[in-house]
């Protein structure tokens, strides 16, 4: 990508949460990476690894306890002016994991997707907001009858389109996808993952897409950073972090996910992932920028050694 | 296949479900033999049938669902004529065992991990406490669990989820049982955590020999442990044949359908393939072909008559009509057509994906 344009930037980003008492748990620290307007940038890591948090940290349902984040140049963690709030939750939208519990049971389709265009008055007027979301509606494929309905009365696959398009109907900048589509079944997998990238073709949208599965990231993805406990260990583009993977436990995840090819699965070999490989006791580690947008967490002495290993 | 090698065999199955007024056909008509010491992997969307199925083989169907009509012999013994509960119990669990999806439900919260598999083996054994609490031990280590002895007065909550399901396979292991169903065992647990779960089930079932039902939607978990594959759609087995052929050589439209929206198999910049639609209904009569209505091949016939099973090898079926030599010939997607090389070109030696 020429040109790069940056819509959101993550510095130096810690959050942690109070345990009671004195004791505290940092979800996430030094996470630092960009954002390019109009990519997909993908969070990959397994579960506990912060990449959630990271996502709401963004949003700001987690405060950030250090760093800043910062989009369109505009600081966004941290107290702001009401004016700035109103700003991120209009341009920042989230799609959640589970669409059975992130939907009101007790709310009509019509008002889960209205909801967000009313406490902003995004309308002219009645005619004007109906026109909005059957707009929307049909852009999910959906249809205008489905508005007067509950999220119980849908499949999986269609309350995650309900999601999605109380999203959209905002007009969002970035949209935050948290584990969209692991709640689906294949077949259903698909058509929503077609449906955020006609999104993302058709206004220019940008998404941060966190997941667990690699395999799924890959065809979606522009450029993936992939997390364990809370760290970035390697971010890259895609298929430089496919065909050049040098963080050992990017390597060992890369290896774990199931291929769907019964002649490659029955023969492979897993790698496993040990923290206590690196001796960061007195060469400490850092963040570096290994060759151009390929960074990853390592010291001087792993960055020598893996300086050779790239192709 | 000969037919001592059968360990349980299944004809005809029926299974309805009251559900409120109405009845709901969750099973219709699926016969299928199981072969001693293979693991058979059973892939299908949600509600296509695929847990009811192995339900009937432990009696573990809701409340208001039953078996209508159909056998399931094991062991000479017809297990769809099962009714009461004190027969069940010299089946389920000690015979045929289920590892489900969650294993926090699995699990008594408020028990130890130590009592929980020794519970099984006193109840089924017949063995002393200090007998039971020594091979609880045992299977403890055989499940990957370290220093097994201190752990064992350890409760639930103070595992890891995989180290949980670890113990839930351990309680199924603890009376031998015969047939091992895992119920969407991985699900749950992350990918570096599944693949050591994957091995853990394939390598005890080398050891112990028993007969391995998978259920799973992951087609690449499938192909890993699957010796035989059985995909399932509206309440019935429309395709079956070993891993390579189902995987290589599928011949089912709703296969096709299932293998090519793979994402792995996805290009960049284009649209993943998708099968449209939803399944039928199962409270309605379905005529023809249940996945007639979502298929590009569908003919005329489709939407008149059921089809019946075609036999591509004496290993692999297909219930579809394209498949009658009356019916003109159609390939399948090309994006499946060269599966194998495709994702060869984006793993390395060691199975690994990259560029």
């Amino acid at each position: 990508m020429d040109n790069k344009d940056t819509i959101l930037k993550v510095k130096d980003l810690e959050v942690t949460f109070d345990l009671g008492g004195k004791k505290k748990f940092t979800a996430v620290k030094n996470v630092n990476f960009d954002v390019y307007r109009g990519e997909t940038f993908s969070l990959v890591g397994e579960s506990g690894s912060g990449k959630t948090t990271i996502g709401r940290a963004i949003i700001r349902i987690n405060p950030c306890t250090d760093g800043e984040i910062i989009f369109e140049d505009k600081k966004i963690s941290g107290k702001l002016d009401k004016e700035t709030e109103q700003m991120v939750k209009r341009n920042i939208q989230m799609v959640f994991q589970d669409p059975a519990a992130s939907l009101n049971e007790r709310a009509t389709i019509e008002y889960i997707i209205g909801e967000g265009l009313d406490n902003f008055h995004l309308y002219k007027d009645e005619e004007d907001r109906n026109a909005k979301i059957d707009k929307v509606l049909d852009a999910v494929g959906l249809l205008p009858e489905h508005k007067s309905r509950y999220p119980h009365e849908f499949s999986g696959g269609q309350r995650q389109r309900v999601g999605i398009a109380r999203a959209m109907v905002m007009g969002p900048k970035l949209l935050i996808a948290d584990e969209p589509i692991s709640a689906l079944d294949v077949s259903i997998r698909a058509q929503v993952l077609n449906l955020i990238k006609k999104f993302q073709k058709e206004r220019g949208l940008t998404v941060i897409f966190i997941a667990h599965d690699l395999s799924v990231v890959r065809f979606i993805s522009d450029r993936i950073a992939v997390i364990h406990k809370g760290r970035i260990v390697e971010l890259a583009e895609t298929e430089e972090l496919f065909r050049n993977s040098l963080h050992p436990y990017t390597k060992s995840l890369l290896s774990a996910v199931p291929v769907p090819d019964p002649k490659i699965e029955k023969n492979k070999k897993l790698i496993t992932y040990n923290e206590d490989m690196h001796d960061y006791s007195v060469d400490k580690p850092a963040f570096h920028e290994i060759k151009p947008g390929h960074f990853i967490w390592a010291n001087e002495k792993e960055l020598a050694e893996y300086k050779k290993e790239i192709i | 296949m000969s037919e001592n090698n059968i360990i349980l065999s299944v004809k005809d199955l029926e299974v309805k479900f009251k559900v409120r007024d109405r009845v709901l056909t969750a099973i219709r008509n699926i016969s299928l033999d199981f072969e001693q010491g293979k693991t058979v992997a059973i892939v299908g969307e949600s509600g296509s049938g695929k847990s009811v199925f192995t339900k009937t083989f432990t009696g573990m169907l809701d409340i208001n669902g039953e078996v209508t009509n159909g056998s399931i012999m094991f062991e000479g013994q017809d297990l769809a004529k099962i009714k009461k509960d004190k027969e069940w119990e010299k089946i389920r669990g000690a015979k045929i065992a289920t590892v489900f999806q969650d294993p926090m439900t699995s699990l008594n919260p408020v028990r130890t991990i130590g009592y929980q598999i020794s519970e099984v083996i006193i109840k089924h054994q017949k063995k002393s406490k200090s007998e039971a609490k020594k091979l609880a031990i045992e299977l403890m280590e055989k499940v990957g669990i370290h220093d097994a002895a201190n752990r064992y007065d350890e409760y639930p909550f103070q595992y890891s989820g995989g180290m949980r399901q670890r113990i839930v396979i351990a309680i199924a292991l603890a009376c031998h049982p015969k047939i091992l169903i895992c119920d969407e065992p991985t699900t749950a647990l992350d990918v570096t955590i599944q693949a050591q779960i994957i091995n853990l089930i394939k390598d005890l079932s080398k050891e112990y020999g028993f007969t391995t039902i998978y259920i799973t939607h992951d087609l690449g978990v499938v192909a890993n442990v699957a010796d035989m594959v059985a995909v399932m759609y509206a309440g019935q087995i429309i395709e079956y044949g070993t891993v390579e052929e189902v995987f290589y050589d599928p011949r089912h439209p709703y296969t096709w359908g299932l293998l090519a929206s793979l994402p792995q198999l996805g290009v960049k910049g284009s649209e993943l393939y998708s099968i449209h639609g939803t399944p039928p209904s199962l409270f309605e009569k379905i005529n023809g072909d249940a996945f007639a209505l979502r298929s590009e091949y569908a003919m005329q016939i489709d939407f008149e008559e059921e089809p019946p099973l075609f036999y591509v090898t004496d290993t692999h079926f297909a219930k579809t009509w394209l498949l009658d030599e009356r019916a003109p010939k159609v390939e399948p997607p090309k994006i499946i057509q060269n599966l194998h090389e495709r994702l060869l070109a984006t793993t390395d030696k060691g199975g690994r994906y990259h560029g």
